[in-house]
């Protein structure tokens, strides 16, 4: 019909947005999963022989000069089983202060949102480093925040928080909060709140109109900003690298050694950077399985 | 002798500097069908509102059935509503919608589906049990809306302009259908509207609201054929206004002056006290005029006073199919339309033609 017309417009339309994935997303991937398949050279770089070593290094310990019988590598399974705590913590405690805090903003006059959504996006026009070691200085032993509960009589001791895992918790949750305010925020925003005064009306408690009404009906806000949170504290280095310590390792610094300086390995970090990626595609495709389950069911429903 | 369903006293609400309500207070009958009529921002959702908990009172106490809920929240109130946008939850079925209420009530699963059932009968929606909102049609997302209010037995039902949303023909059906279901369930009607013909033709009583004050109380014949007020007279029907003076007063009847020297019969409130030369003016609704033949003097003979015919000017005929609406020049300032049904001839006036009117009924209103 009509649209017909078009369609051969529009498919040059999308060239650009085409070339700009392939250009700058898809390609770079691919690179990371040749690289992880390649051998290493000794002072970075890759030497372009097909090898698995970068794999069977994740997995197996085969001793000091490779020529024991293989054991299962416990090292990274345990860096990555820890990324994956930290970044559920992570995304969990974002959520709880999180969604009041996007709620308090959508439930303002409509003309000070705005003004409350710039204010939770201020820190951000300052670089990520530079607001992670600001942290570093105002949690350290004798920085601001242990002198200030000090002389206010609070404790006798400064509260220990470098390199330990709630110093990374912080930095996790101060760097990725406003990914999950925004999503809920907007849903709130949506949301009719006429049904929360209908759940009021036919005799429904604040908790069970919270419960039963609102986190159903922003579901989609809440799943989202979970995910924008949850993903990148899963990679993140910043924070683990600044305010942990050897006990804290993350995921993403031990991707980021790999290729800093001579000393990395290029085919193992992209090869933690592969099974990384993997993890988390596969994680999604559960979820949007799920999601496409419960919508079937709600069509045989009707 | 019952307590009133719902008594308002003295009831004021202001959101910051804007006065919603002025002041009211007035009683709404037990099993009584009620409607608050008026233009949009007259007060009468924000009463509903404040009858139903979503907001509190400036000042003033409303009594539910003798009484006070003012201290209640809305999930305390035996009250239940049904929204103007119906607000049905989006993530439940109908049968989930409807015994929502319920369950928050804390009824037993099987009293609940038993209930459910009931209600979804009532409203003729049985196929449609486990659909979500969405995949209904307005009329039927209406009619779940008013399941789910109703499934409690609540013992006041508010409506929020519950029609608005639907096409003319759904709407006109579902007046007849609120109107047998208030019957039929005895449950006390507080519906709200700014539709006038809805709440003449469901009203067991109508409250005409304007700028946050009651206008008039009283049923659909009294609203319409006595008006109180300007107010009232233009808001409800089409109107002829006709500044006018007391010229007598015997009781109840006056005879008024016109604008030409015209002496007209007009009956007045009982609440009004007037003397001779209070300034005014008469409501004279267009279907109780009639033009009568220019050199009969003989009157109709509904008519029961002296002074009832007028003589006046043609400009223009507008043709309804059913009725003739005619434009007359009264005096320069003056105009009167007269709705004269089609099945009588009154033979071919043309524009210009000095025609007589015969007025039927009169109403004198002081404001």
């Amino acid at each position: 019909m009509a649209s017909g017309t078009f369609t051969p417009v529009r498919k040059w339309l999308l060239l650009p947005t085409w070339v700009t994935i392939g250009f700058f997303l898809l390609l770079p991937i691919l690179l990371v999963v040749v690289y992880s398949f390649l051998t290493k050279e000794f002072r970075g770089g890759v030497d372009w022989t097909f090898s698995l070593d970068a794999y069977d290094q994740f997995m197996f310990d085969r001793g000091l000069f490779g020529d024991e019988a293989p054991s299962i590598e416990w090292t990274y399974i345990t860096i990555f089983f820890r990324s994956i705590v930290q970044a559920l913590i992570a995304t969990l405690f974002c959520l709880i202060i999180g969604f009041p805090t996007a709620y308090f903003i959508a439930t303002r006059p409509a003309s000070s949102r705005s003004i409350w959504v710039f204010l939770i996006t201020v820190p951000y026009w300052v670089n990520l480093l530079i607001r992670t070691v600001s942290m570093k200085f105002l949690i350290r032993d004798n920085g601001p925040m242990n002198q200030g509960l000090m002389a206010l009589g609070l404790i006798d001791t400064p509260i220990h928080l470098i390199n330990t895992n709630i110093a990374v918790q912080l930095g996790l949750f101060y760097s990725y909060l406003p990914f999950m305010v925004l999503p809920i925020y907007a849903s709130v925003e949506r949301y009719n709140f006429a049904l929360s005064e209908a759940a009021a009306d036919l005799y429904a408690s604040r908790w069970t109109i919270l419960r039963e009404v609102l986190i159903p009906s922003v579901k989609p806000g809440i799943i989202a900003g979970c995910i924008l949170v949850f993903v990148p504290s899963l990679g993140a280095f910043l924070a683990p690298d600044l305010l942990g310590g050897a006990k804290t390792f993350m995921i993403g610094s031990l991707i980021e050694e790999q290729f800093k300086g001579t000393a990395g390995n290029w085919p193992f970090g992209a090869a933690c950077a592969v099974i990384l990626l993997t993890l988390v595609l596969m994680a999604l495709t559960l979820y949007a399985r799920a999601q496409s389950k419960e919508r079937a069911q709600e069509q045989r429903a009707g | 002798m019952p307590d009133a369903a719902v008594s308002i006293r003295g009831v004021k609400k202001n959101f910051g500097s804007f006065v919603a309500i002025r002041e009211l207070s007035f009683e709404i009958r037990d099993n009584e069908f009620f409607t608050l009529l008026g233009p949009s921002g007259c007060g009468k959702t924000t009463l509903l509102r404040l009858i139903a908990g979503f907001e509190s009172t400036t000042d003033g106490e409303i009594f539910l059935y003798g009484e006070e809920i003012e201290k209640l929240p809305p999930d305390k109130r035996p009250i239940n509503t049904v929204f103007q946008s119906y607000a049905l939850f989006p993530h439940m079925t109908v049968a989930e919608n409807i015994g929502f209420g319920l369950r928050m009530l804390g009824w037993n699963a099987t009293d609940i589906n038993n209930r459910v059932e009931q209600m979804i009968t009532t409203v003729k929606l049985d196929e449609f049990s486990h659909r979500k909102p969405a995949q209904l049609s307005g009329g039927q997302q209406q009619r779940v809306a008013l399941a789910r209010a109703m499934a409690p037995q609540p013992r006041v039902l508010l409506l929020d302009e519950p029609l608005s949303a639907l096409d003319l023909k759904l709407r006109q059906q579902m007046r007849a259908e609120l109107k047998a279901l208030q019957k039929e369930t005895g449950i006390t009607f507080i519906f709200v509207t700014h539709d006038q013909e809805e709440a003449l033709t469901m009203s067991d009583r109508i409250a005409v609201m304007s700028a946050g004050e009651l206008q008039q109380l009283g049923t659909a014949t009294q609203i319409y054929e006595e008006p109180a007020n300007r107010f009232v007279a233009n808001f409800i029907g089409e109107t002829n206004l006709i500044d006018a003076t007391i010229h007598s007063v015997n009781g109840q009847q006056v005879v008024c002056e016109l604008p030409g020297g015209f002496l007209l019969d007009a009956r007045i409130d009982n609440s009004t006290a007037v003397n001779t030369g209070a300034q005014g003016a008469v409501s004279i609704r267009p279907e109780r005029l009639s033009i009568v033949a220019p050199d009969t003097s003989q009157q109709p003979t509904n008519h029961q006073g002296d002074h009832s015919l007028l003589n006046a000017t043609l400009i223009d005929t507008t043709y309804l199919g059913t009725d003739t609406i005619y434009s007359l020049k009264l005096t320069e300032d003056h105009n009167l339309s007269v709705r004269v049904q089609n099945n009588n001839a009154l033979g071919s006036k043309a524009i210009g033609d000095t025609v007589t009117v015969c007025v039927e009924a009169a109403q004198f209103l002081a404001q």
